[in-house]
């Protein structure tokens, strides 16, 4: 009895732990990603003047498409992916919403496990490009894990520019390939 | 494959060396010299032999076309028209009439012999300097007539190297990416073909993707990325063999491989938690050893000739750029600090250079810098084009170009492209699909 009561408080103390040290770092990520961005923002205007953009209107915000024609569906009302600005990895909040969307499908469907595909615009090279769709894929999976889907659900799976959904070269079809897509793996 | 291919026979005839003719390559040549590439003579009876082995009409003119295709495309010869040549072929192999080859403006002439002796091919060619009417080389050379074409190579690269006083690189092959079909579903073989784009093969069949394939120093095995199975990774192929491994045990994406100057290890990328790291895998013991370790993205490492640096491409500033630090990860310097991002650094044979892709105001630059990031030239500007190939004289760069779209997505191809470090002579690689990340071997005779 006693030893099970102990137990069971030591695993609610440990639960608390997860669920603290999860956050923190989480939190930890996120503002090292916030840094990364003011340096490369600051860098941008130094150095590098990207292409301007012209802003399509009801379709990018920014650079990051939030349009729907490309969108699919992991199930019914779950947006299977979210869209990147050029170079980034970090999650808009239109991405975080559709994460949180897919993380209570998935709780609700335990059995289902999903591979995470990230991509990316074809304005890079090759080599870097599959980093960068690892990279845009790991931050949707951290963040559905955060919602508490178990990284072994999870697979993540980088096609850089390898498969573009829209074969444009405009900076719209670019906004539209620069994703993370979650797909059903079983 | 390529072993059976270098078991031709060289016999050096003795000659006096005369320092003559001299080209300069080492500045964009306007001006290529002039020289006459005389058919190789053959006789009617080896005509005959030859036409029902390999059914080639005449294996002599077909040899010498090598040799004059291979020398134009250099940029720094310019062959003469065939038809303004006055001496016959046999004629002018013994003794060239200077005087005739003079008038034509002939700085050089090239003549040869083909035989069929004892169902091999026999072929002997000398060089002459017009002007100075002396011979400045002769050689001969005798292998399974199926070789032909490697014989126009050998040949070739003999004279650039008479010529120039560097090494040649057109006994070569490339390694590339073959693709077709829509931008959105590409299918990508591996595919190996001659220098100049003969005997293409295909090495996979397209069921899976595959990229960046490249030659280790011996131009026998390839280190390549395969989505076999839906797992990007690194893996190894024997072309003799046709024999694939998976490079390592890594519980993710590798990718980016290439292989180290002495062909002991690979090294490459693995893909983390949004890091990418580059480690080594020894092919001998297996060792796996992790050589950067920074929350950023490294990616597309290449060793110095000498094994004792490694040049690689990292986000760690906030964008990419090129990097070097000496091969066990310790003393890492950026040296990329022009405008705009680069990538995919790779390092010369010879040592001195650095050849990159740069992404500046919407435009892709093919360009060169010293080892320690002076000296930036960039040689072209387009669309989009990457991943720069080092011929192995360090004379040339091969890399890929993508066309941009229309409106309707339409119009996409991906082409294999060459240039001289000089910044002349930009040439398109005819391949039969289109293609993308070539990498050159080394000459194949060595």
């Amino acid at each position: 009895m006693r030893l099970s009561k102990i137990f069971k408080n030591t695993l609610l103390v440990l639960m608390a732990c997860i669920v603290l040290t999860a956050c923190a770092t989480k939190k930890e990520v996120e503002t090292k990603t916030t840094t990364s961005t003011t340096e490369a923002k600051t860098e941008t205007t130094e150095t590098e003047k990207v292409e301007p953009i012209e802003p399509i209107a009801g379709q990018m915000q920014g650079d990051v498409y939030t349009g729907t024609d490309t969108v699919g569906y992991l199930a019914e009302g779950v947006k299977d992916r979210v869209f990147f600005a050029t170079n980034e990895s970090i999650l808009t909040t239109a991405s975080r919403e559709t994460l949180r969307a897919q993380a209570a499908w998935l709780r609700k469907n335990p059995d289902v496990t999903v591979v995470v595909e990230g991509h990316a615009d074809e304005r890079g090279t090759r080599e870097y490009n599959l980093a960068l769709g690892e990279r845009r894929a790991n931050a949707a999976k951290d963040y559905l894990m955060t919602y508490g889907i178990s990284s072994d659900r999870i697979t993540v799976l980088s096609y850089g520019k390898e498969r573009p959904v829209d074969a444009g070269s405009t900076p719209l079809a670019w906004s539209k390939n620069r994703r993370s897509v979650t797909v059903k793996a079983n | 494959m390529i072993k059976k291919f270098v078991s031709i026979i060289l016999i050096l005839f003795p000659l006096k060396a005369f320092a003559l003719i001299e080209v300069d390559i080492t500045r964009g040549n306007l001006d290529p010299l002039p020289l006459a590439v005389s058919p190789l003579s053959i006789d009617e009876k080896s005509r005959i032999g030859f036409k029902q082995i390999l059914s080639k009409e005449n294996i002599g003119s077909e040899i010498s076309l090598i040799v004059e295709n291979n020398l134009r495309t250099s940029g720094i010869f310019n062959p003469l028209d065939k038809n303004a040549f006055l001496q016959a072929p046999d004629i002018a192999h013994l003794k060239p009439r200077f005087e005739d080859w003079n008038l034509i403006k002939a700085q050089a002439l090239i003549t040869g012999k083909v035989n069929y002796v004892e169902d091999k091919l026999r072929v002997e060619f000398r060089l002459w300097d017009v002007l100075a009417a002396k011979e400045m080389m002769a050689l001969a050379f005798t292998t399974v007539p199926t070789n032909w074409r490697r014989v126009g190579h050998i040949i070739s690269d003999k004279i650039y190297e008479r010529l120039t006083g560097e090494k040649g690189y057109f006994d070569t092959r490339i390694i590339y990416v073959a693709e077709e079909g829509p931008k959105t579903q590409r299918i990508k073989k591996l595919a190996i073909m001659d220098q100049d784009g003969f005997n293409n093969k295909f090495l996979t069949l397209g069921n899976e993707l595959v990229l960046t394939p490249r030659f280790n120093p011996t131009s026998q095995m390839v280190t390549y990325l395969s989505y076999f199975k839906n797992m990007p990774r690194v893996y190894l192929l024997d072309i003799e063999t046709g024999t694939q491994e998976v490079v390592g045990d890594f519980p993710g994406m590798t990718f980016a491989p290439r292989f180290s100057p002495d062909g002991k290890k690979i090294i490459m990328s693995f893909a983390n938690d949004g890091k990418s790291d580059i480690y080594t895998m020894d092919l001998e013991n297996r060792l796996v050893e992790k050589i950067t370790n920074h929350p950023s993205i490294d990616t597309s490492p290449s060793y110095s000739p000498d094994g004792k640096f490694i040049t690689f491409n990292s986000d760690r500033s906030g964008y990419q750029q090129i990097y070097i630090m000496r091969s066990d990860g310790s003393d890492v310097k950026r040296i990329s600090f022009g405008n705009g991002i680069y990538g995919t650094p790779v390092w010369s044979p010879r040592g001195d250079l650095i050849a990159f892709t740069k992404l500046h105001k919407g435009k892709f630059y093919i360009g060169v810098m010293r080892t320690d990031g002076s000296g930036e030239r960039l040689l072209t500007e387009n669309y989009y084009q990457e991943a720069p190939s080092w011929s192995p004289n360090g004379r040339v760069l091969i890399f890929y170009r993508e066309t941009k779209t229309n409106s309707k997505g339409e119009g996409f191809s991906a082409k294999l492209w060459s240039i001289d470090l000089t910044g002349y002579n930009e040439r398109l690689l005819k391949t039969p699909t289109d293609g993308s990340d070539p990498s050159w071997s080394s000459l194949l005779g060595n």
